[in-house]
């Protein structure tokens, strides 16, 4: 490794692993074929009592036997280790291990262990540790404050349980970038190997935020949809006429990244490659998008530069598309990068079955886009019933879509007008 | 067995995770038993939950073993 930086283009960066945790199940296989069938993840919320909040809905992560996609906690993180971190890093972990047992990469060797590094993040981290936490503190026994309550919360602890539980010894690092930190994850990873930094690295996001403090606070924010408390499988129905905010998930999505000579030489499964990153802000609001969603056009503008592709060349795209009024903006900016292409790419947003993942939302999407290039099949964007507005680009209502997909493109934007977009293509 | 032994032993087995034939007198938290250090700021707090007894931190720093604890809990108890 440690490449120089003339050799950058030379190290390109392939997927070797992947993990999955989301509301429609645990796994990659049975996530992917929960979502190609058209079956949905969101419903009453049942880890609290939701009753006195607006929002009532959630996608909320199945419990049950791993071997049936149900999250069984004690097979991924050992019993007497489950206290001291916040459910975002037990779903985290959950992930990571599925996709580095996925990827078969052990490394044996110092060298290999300092060459393989981690970067998962989070949006929010520990919400509900920090509330239990401050719960104790308001009642006058801060002395009773657990040891474990800071590493239980902070964001780049699971970048650090990774690191201990395989020794892997290469940068340890963390993004935290509101609902783009998934992308954020993946893209920087992937070019910390192709500045050889790394070889190998583990990327992505996870997040646990369907508690009292997370929802109250996106309810406040008037981000959620509370119109749909007694059907919740009809609440996140991005670019629909009668969507009235999106619905908040949980889970995990982490890749293993892999310098592609690396891979190649070790004999590893390649799920394709990440040919395309680009990162933008808004500079104009804290939590609405631009005008045109110009951020977004100038981040996927940025992602084809990268790739050295036109627009023509992608088939599909995994939207953010997260149920609210900004979904016919980002329409917009596609529509407009797209031209005249835009009749021949697909286009969905698969929150309409998961929800809204927040931190691990654009690592969970840009697997759903390998899956859909090695499938040759778009998922579908569950309840577009009536779209608000009419486009030349198929949105894949309903039901997932055969067609011939080689290239993909997956965006998610942030809180504070952060943007970033992530080009993949198959091998 | 006293029944502060008794609870010291279940609090032991119950936040290290750890069997109960593996939490004998002479067994160290560290050592023996699997405990960093934060575990061992954690036990010292259960332990002053469950007696109801202040445990200084000068004190709680030499509570080794299992003994140690007991010993330090009997003797704040008596007093």
């Amino acid at each position: 490794m440690m490449a120089n930086l003339s050799a950058m283009k030379e190290r390109r960066v392939v997927v070797t692993g992947m993990g999955l945790v989301t509301p429609l199940a645990v796994g990659v296989e049975q996530t992917w074929k929960r979502l190609i069938a058209g079956q949905t993840g969101i419903g009453r919320i049942s880890c609290f009592d939701p009753s006195d909040l607006p929002a009532h809905v959630a996608g909320e992560v199945p419990e049950g036997p791993t071997a049936e996609g149900g999250l069984t906690l004690s097979d991924w993180v050992p019993t007497k280790d489950q206290k001291k971190m916040d459910r975002f890093i037990h779903l985290g972990m959950a992930a990571a291990i599925q996709a580095v047992e996925d990827s078969g990469w052990k490394p044996e060797s110092e060298e290999d262990r300092c060459a393989t590094g981690v970067m998962i993040g989070s949006g929010i981290g520990g919400l509900q540790t920090i509330y239990d936490a401050s719960l104790t503190v308001a009642s006058g026994k801060a002395r009773r404050l657990s040891p474990f309550f800071i590493p239980s919360a902070l964001i780049n602890l699971i970048s650090g349980h990774v690191s201990i539980r395989y020794g892997f010894k290469g940068p340890n690092h963390s993004a935290v970038t509101a609902c783009a930190t998934g992308v954020h994850a993946i893209g920087d990873a992937t070019r910390l190997i192709m500045l050889g930094d790394a070889d190998v690295m583990i990327a992505g996001g996870a997040e646990a935020a369907v508690c009292p403090l997370g929802i109250a606070g996106f309810s406040s924010a008037r981000a959620l949809s509370t119109g749909f408390n007694d059907t919740p499988e009809k609440a996140s129905r991005p670019w629909d006429r009668d969507r009235d905010g999106f619905v908040m998930g949980e889970g995990s999505g982490i890749v293993v990244l892999e310098e592609y000579e690396h891979a190649k030489a070790r004999g590893a499964k390649i799920y394709g490659e990440i040919i395309g990153y680009g990162l933008s802000g808004d500079a104009h609001h804290i939590t609405a998008p631009a005008e045109g969603h110009e951020g977004a056009f100038r981040a996927m503008q940025s992602a084809l530069r990268s790739a050295g592709i036109t627009p023509a060349e992608i088939d599909y795209v995994n939207a953010h598309g997260t149920s609210t009024m900004a979904d016919d903006l980002e329409l917009d900016a596609v529509e407009r990068l797209f031209g005249d292409d835009a009749r021949h790419v697909a286009m969905s947003s698969t929150k309409s079955a998961t929800g809204h993942l927040l931190g691990a939302a654009g690592s969970v999407e840009a697997m759903f886009s390998m899956l859909a290039i090695r499938d040759n099949v778009a998922p579908p964007t569950l309840n577009l019933d009536n779209p608000a507005r009419e486009s030349v680009i198929d949105r894949v209502a309903h039901e997932a879509q055969q067609r011939k997909i080689s290239v993909a493109l997956s965006n998610s934007f942030g809180f504070g007008g952060t943007n970033a977009s992530l080009i993949v293509r198959g091998l | 067995m006293s029944e502060i032994a008794d609870k010291v032993k279940k609090i032991v087995v119950e936040h290290l995770g750890v069997e109960e034939s593996k939490v004998t007198p002479d067994a160290s938290f560290i050592d023996d038993l699997g405990a960093d250090s934060l575990d061992t700021v954690e036990l010292v707090m259960a332990f002053e939950e469950a007696f109801s007894v202040e445990i200084p931190e000068d004190a709680a720093e030499k509570i080794a073993t299992v003994k140690d604890a007991i010993d330090y809990i009997e003797k704040q108890k008596a007093a």
